[in-house]
């Protein structure tokens, strides 16, 4: 069974190492055909009902991707030695191959032709490793045709020109893809198909081989050797290229080498790197680091666009600090802090693809129905990518999804392949779905191996739990829960029990997810992935199938449920004495709303045990938040916004700022509380493989803004830690009611965000949470909706010896890489709410045009930004019309933060209220956008 | 880094419970009283064994059991990069004492009292499970020399990447820095002479990989029994009987 034959490689390490290993053949890799008559047909994969088979090539796989992933190619055998190329050299691809074959539906067999006894091949002298593969290749195809005989026709996939001539010549039946789909009779693939390199196969249309024609535009990526060296004698810096969202001509490149961020102005220079990759730097002279961006000013043909948006909530989404505004007489007041580069290389690509809609043209006539249309991506960071279409009148009115090939030099947009359609555009179906594929959300129904890990509906606690030692019996406690109105995923209750001394015993329960998710079976898998439950304006993307989420885990009322409880005996003065942590059965009493909850406290009529129970809440809420806030906790404000939707349509009837009680805040109290008592105990019994969430203190760069809009008002804040921070935004109180809360709403929004992390990743200073001022903290109340808790409570119940800790709490990297998931997850699902509130708020006002009054948040050197605090979103105000520059009439005097009209007679500073007029326009079909007016 | 591939085949084409390839020649070295070669897959070992003789160093004898003494070493060659290998670092010497022992379990020590017994194993190229291909070839060179013993000891790895046991790590899999358990065994009896991990394991999946690298050293044992039998009866035929 075991043949031998060890071979050798070189590898490089720094210096030239002989490397050999092992390498067996074996007897026993099946074709994978189930009608075999020879091999073992248990794991056959491919179809017996097609009489062909195919064999790709690693550049098709390469390429073609997208073409794979349609269900008209079927019946594929994927070589090993084309799995190996493909992981190599693009680890996407592979990870889209390896679902393919792991799908069931469809038929795609793995067949490991570098370890088959008869297919192996051994470099030849002198062949290079290229030739070699296309050799296994050609070999595994004439190996399969033999095997599997003149009844099934073995069809070689190849855009390789040579390899398709020799395969011809060794009498392998071999095709490029653009016949293969033509044969296939699908006119509606070939969009799919990547349009070949023109060194591969000869190009159809001449139209760009005419080298007078071609003009250059970029100038050429430097070879990686000649990068690689740069890089080493620090002439090219290294780092992840970010655009800018809010002026897609602008980018940043983080460097380690220079320890600061490099920018880089305008796609020239930007020398066609998308967003997220990872691209070799070379930093300009400093004299021209200004120069530049005038040049930028003046040089785009495209002006960055600006559109209404909801607030940031946290530095991450708010624009970069803002260009230092340009004076009227186009002299520089700033002198440029910061150093200027340029992309000399692509290191690694982060092509992906793109949901957005073909640009406006005329349509185009005759031409044998190929049309070459420009696609606009939703996200605007991304350039216009050009694409070949044969459907365009179809596509035009449509989203549509565009995948990149290839940036040419000498192209000034990149050129693309279509990949699939959404739907209508303006439809909001299509648009919330839009929203999900932007943000990288899985709203694809649960699957029938994770439907079989839920316990039988109707579930009801049963007697093993009673009986079980380790649940202590909760029912006869008052419990009950707050949430808002129309929560159907209750995870967290409370109880407040009064002792004869005067204490209080005070439990937050929290639904016992993890009784029914066990760890490594699939619903486990799932919630892992999805990482967190996404709440849209009009639906909700669950983490959890329905039946747990709605029912089994919920804690509704009258009813026994399951919980992970944390019982505190707290002191009238709101001092714990003592805390404890148990699984528990309770049965709730009573499942309140905010409002309710808020009406029983303040009717001085109502005496029942519940609502003295909320009462004693409260008052230990109030103590227990007063002294946080002493501690250094910030409160800061969002500006949240809440719609009312019609049952019926699901169209927005009215919109709002969320109001916050009273009632909320005692909640979120214990919660707070009972988090960090978790933390606490889990860190202690786990100090290197705990879940907890820090949040970082901002930077100075980062409260610049915040300090230069609050000195304009002649406001002055104390930064030097969260505690000063909190105090100063305490005494920011203006003539208007409103002034703090504007003041706190652009505090937040300098803050960087909460991210979790694993205790052993970071020294224990780092673990700190700056926006609480808790030394410890980490997510434990909200299991059904975030899969951190699910962690969280794993580990808890470990380090009370309740149960065994998972497997994968020994394997740091792993937890490492959940905690990432989890952050990148959780990131995404708050920017599908919010992009999902921008779409209901212009559908909103689409109907509704609206005069409102709105704050100025920051000055342009054309209008100003500002904030409407009514609806929650902010937008640019333009005082002249846009493409004209400024035209000489507005000044902006950047120290005072004030905007003038030339002749002295209109003047606006920052935070002042304005009347503005609310429209949405559609200044190109079907583009409809939200336009803000001075009224 | 994927250890396994979905295909179920490890990097070297193994699958997770199959060992590399063994090979064994005994008599290497003509001088000493026994010797063996052992090969598993790529790490190549030779074995001598000197003894039972007069105790060189008259301090350490003992009077009611033999002494067994054992030196480790690999050869300046056995690694890649060709580096000098200091004599008695702290890994050989560790390993040394770890083949020591495990050789002492199974050698009948009291007969053979106040004689000493050497030991000499050295790598001639190493990849992964070093340790377990000694003891092998130890084993045998002691069978060689005609040491009385109670049974065989033989050795085996298993470790524990992407989530599946893995019998007879090489040095890619070794260097992964997962779980590493090595077993001795007596296979007649199963008795564990030696025992040793790296890194944790639960408790239920160290179970399991300690059952499967027990499983190899029976494989291994049965191979080397039948190694014994051939040079027994080449033997035979070569002195006539």
């Amino acid at each position: 069974m075991l043949q031998n034959k060890s071979f050798v490689r070189k590898t490089r390490q720094g210096k030239v190492v002989k490397v050999v290993r092992e390498h067996y053949l074996r007897d026993d890799i099946y074709c994978g055909a189930p009608s075999c008559q020879v091999c073992d047909t248990k794991d056959a994969r491919l179809s017996s009902s097609i009489p062909s088979v195919l064999v790709l090539d690693t550049n098709v796989v390469l390429n073609q991707i997208d073409l794979l992933e349609n269900p008209a190619i079927n019946n594929v055998v994927v070589l090993s030695v084309v799995l190996d190329e493909a992981k190599n050299k693009n680890l996407s691809v592979y990870n889209r191959l390896r679902a393919l074959c792991s799908n069931s539906l469809r038929n795609f067999f793995v067949f490991s032709n570098e370890y088959h006894k008869d297919t192996y091949v051994k470099a030849m002298v002198g062949e290079s490793p290229n030739d070699r593969n296309d050799r296994a290749i050609r070999v595994a195809t004439q190996w399969y045709q033999n095997h599997l005989g003149s009844r099934v026709q073995v069809l070689l996939i190849t855009n390789d020109r040579e390899n398709k001539r020799k395969a011809t010549e060794e009498g392998i039946s071999a095709e490029t893809v653009e016949s293969f789909v033509k044969s296939l009779g699908q006119p509606e693939l070939l969009d799919l198909l990547v349009r070949p390199q023109s060194d591969d196969v000869h190009m159809v249309d001449s139209e760009d081989l005419r080298p007078s024609k071609r003009k250059v535009i970029y100038t050429e990526h430097k070879p990686m050797s000649e990068i690689t060296a740069g890089l080493h004698s620090r002439i090219y810096h290294q780092g992840k290229l970010r655009v800018n969202r809010y002026n897609p001509f602008e980018a940043y490149v983080g460097s380690e080498s220079i320890g600061d961020e490099i920018i880089i102005y305008g796609r020239p220079n930007m020398n066609r790197a998308f967003d997220g990759d990872i691209v070799a730097v070379e930093l300009l002279p400093q004299e021209q680091w200004q120069e530049e961006k005038s040049l930028l000013l003046a040089d785009e043909e495209d002006e960055p666009e600006d559109d209404v948006h909801l607030v940031p909530a946290s530095a991450d989404d708010a624009p970069r600090v803002a260009n230092p505004v340009e004076g009227s007489d186009g002299t520089m007041k700033s002198v440029a802090s910061r150093p200027a580069g340029r992309v000399v290389g692509v290191i690694k690509r982060n092509w992906h693809s793109y949901c957005g809609s073909l640009e406006p043209m005329p349509m185009p006539a005759g031409n044998a129905g190929i049309a070459h249309a420009l696609f606009v991506s939703k996200d605007n960071r991304i350039p216009k990518i050009r694409i070949q279409t044969r459907q365009l009148e179809n596509l035009m009115d449509k989203r549509i999804i565009v995948a990149v090939d290839s940036w040419d030099c000498s192209s000034r947009y990149p050129s693309g392949h279509y990949v699939r359609t959404i739907g209508q555009i303006g439809d909001r179906d299509t648009e919330s779905e839009v929203v999900l594929i932007e943000n990288d959300i899985d709203a694809r129904p649960f699957s029938s191996q994770v439907l079989a890990c839920l316990p039988p509906i109707p579930w009801s606690v049963s007697p093993e739990d009673l009986s079980n030692p380790i649940r202590q019996d909760l029912r006869h406690i008052r419990v009950f829960s707050v949430d808002p109105p129309g929560c159907r995923d209750i995870d967290d209750a409370l109880h407040c029990t009064a002792f004869p001394n005067g204490n209080f015993e005070v439990g937050v329960h929290i639904a016992d997810v993890t009784n029914f998710v066990h760890s490594g079976t699939p619903l486990d898998e799932e919630a892992t992935q999805r990482g967190t439950s996404v709440y849209l304006v009009e639906r909700r993307i669950d983490m959890l199938p329905k039946p747990l989420t709605e029912d089994i885990c919920s804690l509704r009322a009258d009813v026994e449920r399951l919980a992970f409880s944390v019982i505190w005996e707290m002191t009238p003065e709101a001092e714990i004495i003592s805390t404890r942590f148990t699984k528990s059965i309770i049965k709730s009493c009573a499942a309140l709303s905010y409002v309710e909850a808020q009406a029983r406290m303040d009717d001085r009529r109502m005496v029942d045990p519940l609502t003295a129970d909320l009462r004693n809440m409260n008052s230990l809420a109030k103590i227990m938040r007063q002294r946080r806030i002493e501690r250094g906790a910030l409160t800061l404000a969002s500006a949240e916004v809440k719609f009312q939707i019609d049952t019926e349509t699901h169209d927005p009837l009215d919109i709002g700022m969320y109001q916050i009680r009273e009632a909320n805040q005692m909640v979120e109290e214990f919660m707070l509380a009972a988090n960090i008592s978790v933390a606490e105990k889990i860190l202690k019994h786990f100090p290197v493989c705990s879940l907890l969430r820090r949040h970082p203190s901002p930077t100075k760069e980062m409260l610049e803004p915040l300090l230069r809009t609050a000195g304009a008002v002649g406001l002055s804040l104390d930064v030097s830690s969260s505690k000063a921070l909190a105090d100063s935004l305490d005494h920011a109180v203006g003539d208007d009611p409103y002034f703090n809360k504007l003041i706190r709403i652009l505090a937040t929004r300098c803050m960087s965000q909460a991210v979790y992390f694993c205790s052993g990743d970071l020294s224990p200073p780092e673990f700190f949470h700056y926006g609480l001022a808790a030394l410890l903290y980490t997510h434990f109340t909200s299991p059904i909706r975030r899969y951190a808790d699910v962690v969280v409570h794993r580990l808890l119940a470990a380090s009370l010896g309740i149960y065994k800790l998972p497997n994968i709490f020994q394997d740091r990297p792993q937890l490492t890489s959940i905690a990432d998931n989890l952050n990148y997850r959780h990131r995404n699902a708050q920017m599908a709410s919010r992009a999902s509130v921008e779409l209901h708020t212009i559908i909103y006002f689409r109907t509704r045009p609206t005069d409102t009054q709105a704050r100025i948040v920051k000055l342009r050197s054309n209008g100003f930004i500002v904030f409407v605090p009514k609806y929650g979103i902010e937008g640019p105000v333009y005082l002249t019309a846009r493409g004209e520059k400024g035209g000489g009439e507005w000044s902006v005097d950047e120290q005072q933060q004030k905007i003038k009209k030339m002749d002295g007679s209109v003047c606006y500073s920052v935070l002042d209220t304005v009347n503005i007029h609310m429209e949405v326009v559609e200044p190109q079909p079907n583009r409809p956008k939200l336009q803000l007016t001075l009224v | 880094m994927e250890f396994v591939s979905p295909e179920g085949l490890r990097l070297d084409g193994r699958r997770p419970m199959e060992m590399r390839q063994l090979r064994a020649k005994i008599g290497a070295v003509d001088k000493a009283h026994g010797s063996a070669y052992f090969e598993m897959g790529n790490t190549k070992v030779i074995a001598a064994v000197y003894g039972p003789r007069e105790v060189q160093n008259r301090s350490q004898q003992l009077n009611d059991q033999a002494l067994v003494r054992c030196e480790y070493t690999m050869a300046n060659f056995s690694t890649g990069d060709r580096r000098r290998k200091p004599k008695g670092d702290r890994r050989s010497t560790e390993i040394s004492l770890v083949i020591r022992q495990t050789m002492e379990a199974c050698i009948m020590t009291h007969l053979m009292p106040r004689s000493q017994i050497d030991i000499f194993v050295q790598v001639l190229q190493a990849d992964g499970g070093t340790r377990s291909a000694c003891i092998n070839a130890a084993t045998l060179a002691l069978a060689d020399a005609g040491i009385p013993m109670h049974d065989l000891v033989t050795s085996c790895s298993a470790g524990y990447l992407n989530s599946t046991p893995l019998l007879d790590l090489n040095y890619v899999e070794d260097s992964a820095g997962g779980p590493d358990v090595t077993v001795g065994i007596l296979p007649k009896s199963t008795k564990v002479t030696l025992l040793q991990m790296d890194s944790k394991l639960p408790m239920d999946i160290f179970e399991n990989v300690m059952q499967l690298a027990t499983e190899g050293c029976k494989a291994v044992a049965n191979y080397i029994r039948e190694v014994l039998l051939e040079k027994t009866k080449e033997r035979q035929k070569f002195h006539g009987v």
